[in-house]
């Protein structure tokens, strides 16, 4: 039983929020594990990117807690700074720093942050640009790179604070579909190498191939969810089944 | 015309130096001044909004003169009142606090568009690494606006320097003060205005001139 708890990363307890008096999301509750790769899916307005965004409390949170490594991040006095360095985030559009170098995109945060000395923080961002294998782009300006390039830049971003968790919305939702695979390999490895990931995609193949679990949203609730072969090839509930329909 | 330049171009050139001097002071102010209203202004704290708008509408509601008068002969007036009878504003000290208010009420409309004008995924990504949000804006917020604002502070000095001559009224030596008093002394009304003209134009072309070489100059960076 102590071994289980050691184990968990997220665990979301009847977490609500609203915009307004929009409900987005009504009840969610569950626990994430550290090693899993979960995938949300659902359709638009049902609440995927909203929910990873309660994560990270990049949303404020209405009611509800969500406990990241034992944190309560749903209190107000939490240290939400020194949570969020342990939970790295990919967005749909990149969000790089258009004002700075491939290599300062990545070095800033552990920089100022004091993680790290300058020198440190260079090399690992020359380490973390080959993995994603850019090491060659690391003087360039985010505007001369294609889609796939930054995306994979924001993703060694992401990783130059050493997180745990890695939170990824619609990576490859603004990607012309030539560069899709280059960021999918690059998450694939992120997953064989046990990164916690929460990744909302539409990517149906990377989520049947890589996901431990497949979360099936709608109406701001969970509706289903379980292993990939579950949720995607035997799926129970007539909501899951009428948007894989639409979908595959 | 030739005349007055040869007989009062020393007296021309000080309060031109005068003129660009209060500019000068009240611009570095009015940044400061827009800065601080400008994030105010963002923010999602209402209480810092409130300050903020009424510092920005109460401003601009009232006229540069007024507020010129108001802070030379009224508010040392009621400070005397007070007990500290020695109390004196000099002209400079007035002028240049009237026109930093004035100005800064201006630049934090500029800053808070500028801001506002920056994806507001630029900061979530920055908060996201675990960055405070000072350091967001100070590193990766503010950057960007200040070159999307680069155009109307230009603009705002150039209305701020002709803002000076208002100031004349308190008897701050600038240049459309010296103009007053040349034509005191030879009544040439129509040489010695045309003078001041040229001259305020001359600088203030010139000035928008470098300012837009610098503007190039900034937008080349942004486009590597």
């Amino acid at each position: 039983m102590s071994e289980m708890k050691d184990d968990t990363k997220i665990l979301v307890k009847n977490l609500k929020k609203n915009f307004g008096k929009l409900e987005v999301l009504r009840d969610i509750n569950t626990e994430i594990k550290t090693g899993e790769v979960v995938v949300l899916l659902g359709p638009s307005g049902s609440g995927k990117s909203t929910f990873l965004r309660c994560l990270n409390r990049l949303e404020d949170i209405t009611s509800g807690d969500v406990y990241i490594n034992g944190v309560n991040v749903a209190e107000k006095k939490v240290n939400l700074n020194a949570v969020r360095q342990n939970i790295g985030m990919v967005f749909q559009h990149f969000n790089l720093f258009p004002h700075m170098t491939v290599l300062d995109n990545i070095t800033l945060a552990p920089v100022e942050l004091k993680k790290m000395t300058k020198e440190e923080a260079k090399e690992k961002g020359m380490a973390l640009l080959k993995r994603v294998g850019l090491d060659e782009k690391a003087e360039a300006y985010p505007p001369q790179l294609s889609g796939g390039q930054k995306q994979r830049v924001a993703i060694a971003r992401a990783l130059a604070m050493n997180p745990d968790i890695m939170l990824f919305d619609e990576p490859t939702s603004a990607l012309d579909p030539e560069m899709v695979g280059e960021v999918l390999s690059v998450m694939k490895e992120l997953a064989h190498d046990g990164m916690t990931m929460v990744c909302v995609t539409h990517e149906i193949g990377f989520a049947r191939e890589v996901a431990t679990r497949v979360i099936f949203m709608d109406g701001g609730y969970i509706v289903e969810e379980g292993t990939p072969d579950e949720v995607i090839l035997h799926p129970q509930n007539p909501r899951t089944i009428d948007f894989l329909n639409k979908v595959l | 015309m030739l005349g007055i330049i040869q007989n009062y171009w020393g007296m021309l050139l000080l309060s031109l130096g005068q003129t660009l001097l209060l500019t000068l002071l009240s611009l570095i102010f009015a940044f400061v001044i827009g800065l601080v209203f400008g994030i105010m202004n963002v923010t999602k704290v209402r209480v810092l909004n409130f300050i903020a708008t009424v510092y920005v509408d109460g401003i601009r509601g009232v006229p540069l003169i007024v507020l010129a008068y108001f802070t030379y002969f009224g508010v040392p007036m009621f400070i005397r009142s007070l007990g500290f009878s020695g109390f004196r504003l000099t002209a400079l000290t007035a002028g240049t606090i009237a026109l930093s208010m004035n100005a800064g009420a201006y630049m934090a409309e500029i800053f808070r568009a500028g801001i506002q004008s920056v994806d507001k995924g630029q900061m979530e990504a920055a908060r996201s690494l675990g960055l405070g949000y000072g350091k967001a804006m100070q590193k990766v917020v503010l950057p960007q606006a200040i070159r999307t604002m680069i155009p109307s502070i230009i603009n705002q000095f150039i209305i701020s320097l002709k803002d000076t001559s208002i100031l004349s009224v308190i008897g701050f030596p600038e240049l459309t003060k010296a103009g007053n008093i040349i034509v005191a002394v030879n009544f040439d009304v129509f040489g010695v205005w045309a003078i001041v003209a040229l001259i305020y134009m001359v600088v203030i072309v010139t000035l928008s001139r470098i300012a837009k070489v610098i503007e190039r100059k900034v937008n080349v960076g942004n486009e590597r």
